[in-house]
């Protein structure tokens, strides 16, 4: 409901500027359905310091950013995975060259039913269940119940993530594909047999059993929700969140980029539940966004 | 020349150059999806194609093109609304062809003819909150996001067709056929069940036809209420993935003038001839009822 209100609230403010005959060029954003509420505060905070400038936040999936990158339909794109090789050289072949910018950590949560008394697993586990090799909960030291595999569809960043880094093979033809991270908490609070993936900045404040995991056998069990956990790496499934842009940054669109990455940027990130960027990041940016 | 003559030929032309026009973007629509699907079939054998059971054109070993499963998916939600929807449409319409007093005839066909106008995802959106925890609840599931739930909102929205059209098929058998069974001593029930639905036959036939139509077609509504899991369906009970669920998922990642690009217009040509082939049926199913009835 709040991201409906800020989506008319942006329309709102599209309307209104493109009354004026000599309109302010409007960034477009697009991508990452894990991304976007975070990026939507960021823009909200950064136009209400800056007036005049329009940012425009649509989702669609990390797939469906990059794509629209390529084409050269949006100005960034948000992704929560990184771009692949093919996409790149597609990318290039149009006379687009992506920079990646690291905005924000997030660790990868693995929720589960808060009914469900299984609340940790290895990695090497929930890549059985999401490729369908493990199909009852009993098998893990819960009910004995079917596991119900709630995932999300082929154009998300998350999707693509768990798929290389985790399940290095395909998700069970049974995943139900769900549309965004929102809709899978919803899933997974009504369905006591359902697991799910989603973005950290999605399970704050909801009831769910956020599970926590190991990176093997025998390892450290961690939650997601632990900053130290996913700072250090002892919590295994944690990405940088991305956002790309064509050549180095110019213009305003340097000047909300640099925004995002400023304190007061990482402040809303943390807030909006996603981690700040530690500092080995700054230089990699730094050299992308590139100098003025 | 005169002037009103004159007139009258521009209107015939006017309205020849639309209907020309209807024509045109039906066969502009064929032939796009025609020369965009053809280059998928240069890479995916046809055989794997309409033989093979797995979507998974974004797979991490091999990725492979089969239809069978969304085609069995698409029937599956289609054939159930239709069981649902024409039993009920059928008795809908002859209850407000033949029982329902005019007032209340007034009354009940424009609210189901607003029934149709409902947006496809707000019935989806019902399918998630409503129907689907309704049917975790009957059939003691886990959740409710399958084919069934599918089938029963398409079959809300094939409802309006079938109702309004076969009302029209029972309004326009000849009153001389009710007063001659009535006559004959037959009851209103066995007048209606053995003289005018059988009359009115070929016209709710049609209307259900259109029916299946609309809900062949369908997107949002299951993209949201079914699951959308790719593999091949054991049963009602199972999440199933149609052909436009895919179509509207995937298009808009895919990058252009690749194989899964074409593979989707592939699947939406699939769609099309067979959406083409049961509003031609229809069609000519009507156009016979339209002679008997004269």
């Amino acid at each position: 409901m709040k991201r409906c209100l800020r989506i008319l609230l942006i329309a709102g403010a599209l309307c209104a500027s493109a009354g004026h005959a000599h309109a302010q060029k409007m960034i477009q954003i697009k991508g990452s359905d894990t991304l976007i509420n975070m990026v939507q505060r960021l823009a909200e905070v950064y136009m209400q310091k800056n007036p005049g400038k329009v940012i425009a936040v649509t989702g669609g999936g990390s797939g469906t950013g990059v794509a629209a990158l390529i084409n050269g339909k949006c100005d960034i794109a948000n992704a929560s995975r990184l771009m692949k090789d093919k996409e790149i050289a597609q990318a290039h072949e149009g006379g687009i060259d992506p920079k990646r910018i690291v905005v924000a950590i997030d660790g990868l949560c693995v929720v589960a039913n808060v009914n469900n008394r299984v609340n940790q697993l290895t990695v090497d586990e929930v890549g059985k269940i999401f490729r369908g090799e493990i199909v009852n909960w009993r098998d893990i030291g819960g009910a004995d119940m079917p596991i119900t595999l709630y995932g999300r569809q082929s154009n998300s960043g998350t999707y693509e993530f768990l798929k290389e880094v985790v399940l290095k093979g395909d998700f069970s033809p049974r995943t139900k594909s769900m549309n965004g991270n929102a809709q899978i908490i919803e899933a997974i609070k009504q369905d006591v047999s359902g697991i799910g993936y989603v973005g950290v900045g999605y399970v704050k404040g909801e009831s769910l059993n956020v599970i926590n995991i190991a990176s093997r056998p025998g390892g450290e069990y961690t939650s997601p929700l632990n900053l130290s956990a996913v700072r250090g790496g002892t919590y295994p499934i944690t990405r940088p969140l991305n956002q790309y842009i064509n050549g180095q940054a110019a213009g305003d669109i340097r000047d909300f980029i640099l925004f995002e990455l400023s304190g007061e940027g990482q402040r809303i990130i943390e807030e909006e539940g996603f981690f700040s960027l530690p500092d080995e990041y700054a230089g990699f940016n730094r050299q992308n966004i590139g100098a003025k | 020349m005169n002037l009103s003559r004159f007139k009258e030929k521009a209107i015939e032309g006017v309205f020849f150059l639309n209907g020309l026009l209807v024509v045109f973007v039906l066969l502009g629509i064929f032939w796009l999806l025609i020369v965009t699907a053809i280059p998928a079939f240069r890479e995916i054998r046809l055989t794997e194609f309409f033989l093979n059971h797995v979507w998974n054109p974004t797979s991490y070993v091999q990725s492979s093109y089969g239809i069978i499963s969304l085609l069995v998916s698409t029937l599956m939600v289609t054939v159930g609304a239709l069981c649902i929807a024409i039993p009920l449409g059928i008795g809908t319409a002859a209850y407000l062809s033949d029982l329902a007093s005019p007032r209340v005839r007034e009354i009940v066909k424009p609210i189901i003819e607003i029934l149709a106008g409902i947006p496809s995802v707000v019935i989806g959106f019902l399918g998630i909150v409503l129907v689907g925890p309704f049917i975790a609840k009957v059939f003691g599931l886990y959740n409710g996001l399958n084919a069934i739930n599918g089938a029963v909102l398409l079959a809300v929205m094939a409802l309006p067709t079938i109702v309004s059209l076969s009302e029209d098929a029972l309004k326009s058998v000849p009153s001389s056929y009710e007063h001659a069974s009535l006559a004959l001593g037959a009851t209103r029930w066995q007048t209606l069940i053995k003289v005018k639905i059988p009359a009115a036959l070929s016209g709710i036939i049609a209307a259900s036809m259109l029916g299946m139509g609309r809900a062949i077609g369908e997107t949002m509504t299951v993209l949201m209420a079914t699951g959308c899991s790719p593999a091949m369906p054991r049963g009602f009970l199972d999440s199933i993935q149609t052909m436009t669920a895919t179509i509207a998922i995937e298009l808009g990642e895919v990058a252009y003038n690749t194989t899964h690009y074409y593979a989707l217009f592939g699947v939406g040509l699939t769609l099309f001839v067979i959406t083409f082939f049961i509003n031609m049926a229809s069609d000519i199913i009507l156009d016979k009822h339209q002679k008997m009835a004269r």
